[in-house]
């Protein structure tokens, strides 16, 4: 041990000489460019007359939703930009058409005044419909610009009313536009296809789910939310893929979105430089009911077509994503010859989630790709460290060879001496 | 590990590169995609509360030379039906990782209070052929969920708790060659650190082990062959004497 710790010093000493001049890989705190824009939050709240209901600790769902929101309220980071929408909450009338068009922005996504939004909340009384399509339509249009990070906050006690528009498809194409949205969705006192509804809004956009049974639980969670839009997070820019490699968009590096339709292939291209090393990894979100069994396949192809690497994974059962990477590093030139220095490599991207019947397959899967191209390929010439030994088999070798070389050593300096002596 | 920590600290006196302050506190929320995974640390236990149903996502650090082990134990509401939770690792290439040992899967019975999960993954290798998908030092990421469970069950909250230790298992698993970068997630397109490094941009990934990552070059491949190499030479010398005698040959 202790020559070890000798040793582990002196190598250690000599190693920060000769790295104190080199570049050291940079240490990984900095960031990248972002948006740099305010979070937003938008809470949608249902205020139909369902939510008279006495069964949330006693109280009323309205009154617990009530409380809820005075505590998030008082808990919101400073730096997220809240609003709260309302659904059902005017019209109290039996008329379909209008009881459905009822949604209105109680208070305006911006910055929060507690006292104001409190004073908001306080007025409302439950009345109306469901008309939880529209409302999401409308909640999204609020959180409109900005590059921040977007989350709707959907509290609901009731499956829609307004057939037949699927709020879960509604949610999907909110999704689709590719602004970065997530809705998260709490039931209170969930029945069986309101929960089914809800999951099924909070999947299409990689939001959560969550039955509410208490206050306390509504608060928490609506807290634990409104925190996670205020975390930073790298958005991702939205790209659109080709059919083939020739006319496929060329990135750097970075990450990046887009969608894919079942049986579809998506190709992109990126630059990689002699001496370069092509990262790339890529996956593929199940934002609808999809059939047990699926794969995503990345190929790394030549121009020409020529496979180099590829990454495949295959999955089965309940997921969010199914995702697989492949590395490519391009060696050093040794010749100076005259061909191109920087090789085209296209990416495909292939998937073979199927949707479930009854489920529709536009548009199609988001799919997100990283693509990093570092600098300095990874190499080996060894399958051990620097072709160094280890074990008792080398030291009984190298001792077994040591031993005999000296035997024979000696016997030849014996018989130069008798050679010697006879001369 | 050793070895790594002084090295560690002859880095930092030398002000090179000096990795990020560790974060004392343990997080107490989880992430839920690969973007968003929380960041851990080895030996660090992260707690998170969630909905049954949630992808819970966390990061860790995982450098050449060491053999990761994950465990999760996921507090399970009051009244439940039987309920199978999974825990997955990824690599940094979101390449899914096998587990060597420990219960990947598995299903918590009727009103079971939690449920435990494991997952050993194979060796971390300094270096390893771009058409293999052996574990390479880098972000390495939990996915812990329920895989499957009844429509009833849905969305109740639900607790989790996740820890990675580490084995260090040493030259044995030492291998040629290094990354030139570790398996970072956007380590391409994060600038030079700046003066605080305490930015508020969002990085993909930011990870780093406690002692920085190592740089490859050491293990204890050197001392075996050193010392094999003393030996031999000794053994040369004790094999010489025996033939050629002890000092001139008589009668010279």
């Amino acid at each position: 041990m202790i020559t070890r710790k000798r040793l582990a010093a002196g190598i250690c000493a000599l190693l920060a000489t000769l790295t104190a001049g080199l570049a050291f890989p940079a240490a990984a705190t900095a960031g990248e460019p972002t948006g740099e824009d305010a979070p937003k939050v938008n809470l949608v709240l249902d205020v139909s007359g369902s939510m008279r209901a006495r069964d949330i600790d006693g109280q009323s769902r309205m009154a617990a939703a009530k409380q809820a929101f005075n505590e998030v309220l008082d808990a919101t980071p400073e730096e997220v930009e809240l609003g709260i929408r309302t659904l059902g909450a005017n019209y109290p009338g039996d008329d379909q058409e209008t009881g459905c068009e009822d949604t209105a922005q109680l208070y305006p996504v911006g910055p929060l005044d507690r006292t104001e939004a409190k004073t908001a909340v306080a007025t409302l009384t439950p009345t109306g419909w469901t008309p939880i399509g529209p409302a999401l339509l409308k909640a999204a249009d609020d959180l409109d610009g900005g590059s921040g990070s977007k989350r709707i906050v959907l509290i609901s006690d009731g499956e829609d009313t307004c057939a037949p528009l699927d709020p879960c498809e509604v949610a999907r194409e909110i999704a689709a536009k590719g602004i970065g949205l997530t809705i998260d969705t709490l039931g209170l006192v969930p029945n069986a296809k309101m929960r089914q509804q809800l999951s099924c809004i909070a999947e299409a956009t990689g939001g959560t789910y969550t039955s509410i049974e208490h206050t306390d639980e509504l608060t928490d969670r609506v807290n634990q939310l409104v925190d996670r839009a205020a975390d930073p997070v790298v958005t991702p820019v939205a790209t659109e893929g080709a059919d083939q490699c020739a006319k496929a968009p060329t990135l750097t590096s970075g990450l990046y979105t887009d969608r894919e339709e079942f049986g579809q292939q998506r190709w992109y291209r990126v630059e990689v430089m002699a001496g370069q090393e092509l990262r790339a990894s890529v996956s593929v979100a199940a934002d609808r009911a999809v059939s047990p069994g699926y794969g995503t396949l990345l190929r790394a192809v030549t121009v020409h077509g020529r496979e180099i690497v590829r990454g495949e994974a295959a999955g089965n059962g309940r997921t969010d994503v199914i995702s697989t990477g492949l590395r490519y590093p391009k060696p050093e030139r040794d010749d100076d010859s005259d061909k191109p220095a920087a090789e085209t490599v296209c990416l495909q991207v292939t998937h073979s989630f199927s949707a479930a019947s009854g489920v529709q397959t536009t548009p199609g899967l988001p799919l997100e790709l990283t693509v990093d191209v570092v600098d300095g390929p990874a190499q080996s010439s060894d399958v051990a460290s620097f072709g160094l030994g280890r074990g008792w088999w080398l030291l009984g070798a190298l001792v077994l060879t040591g031993f005999l070389a000296g035997v024979v050593w000696g016997w030849v300096s014996r018989w130069r001496v008798a050679v010697w002596r006879t001369n | 590990m050793r070895i790594t920590r002084v090295l560690g600290a002859a880095l930092v006196l030398l002000g090179v590169a000096a990795g990020p302050a560790v974060a004392a506190d343990a997080p107490t929320e989880a992430g839920t995609s690969f973007r968003t995974a929380t960041e851990i640390e080895q030996g660090q236990e992260a707690t998170a509360s969630g909905s049954a149903g949630d992808y819970l996502y966390w990061s860790f650090p995982a450098d050449s030379g060491s053999r990761p082990t994950v465990r999760a134990t996921v507090g399970l509401p009051q009244a439940h039906a039987a309920e199978t939770w999974q825990l997955d690792v990824y690599d940094g290439l979101r390449r899914r990782q096998a587990c060597q040992y420990g219960a990947q899967t598995r299903t918590a019975a009727r009103d079971a209070s939690s449920v435990e999960l494991a997952c050993t993954l194979r060796t971390v290798r300094g270096w390893s052929e771009p058409w293999a998908d052996d574990p390479l030092p880098g972000t390495y990421y939990v996915r812990l969920t329920v895989v499957d469970l009844t429509a009833t069950d849905l969305g109740l909250p639900v607790s989790a708790t996740v820890e990675v230790s580490a084995k260090d298992i040493g030259g044995s698993a030492a291998v040629d060659g290094s990354l030139a970068q570790p398996l970072v997630p956007g380590i391409a397109v994060q600038p030079e650190e700046s003066e605080e490094g305490s930015s508020s941009s969002a990085v993909l990934s930011a990870i780093e082990p406690e002692d920085g990552w190592s740089s490859g070059w050491w293990s204890d491949r050197w001392v075996w062959t050193a010392a094999g190499g003393a030996l031999a030479a000794l053994a040369g010398i004790g094999g010489y004497a025996l033939t050629r005698g002890s000092g001139r040959p008589q009668g010279a």
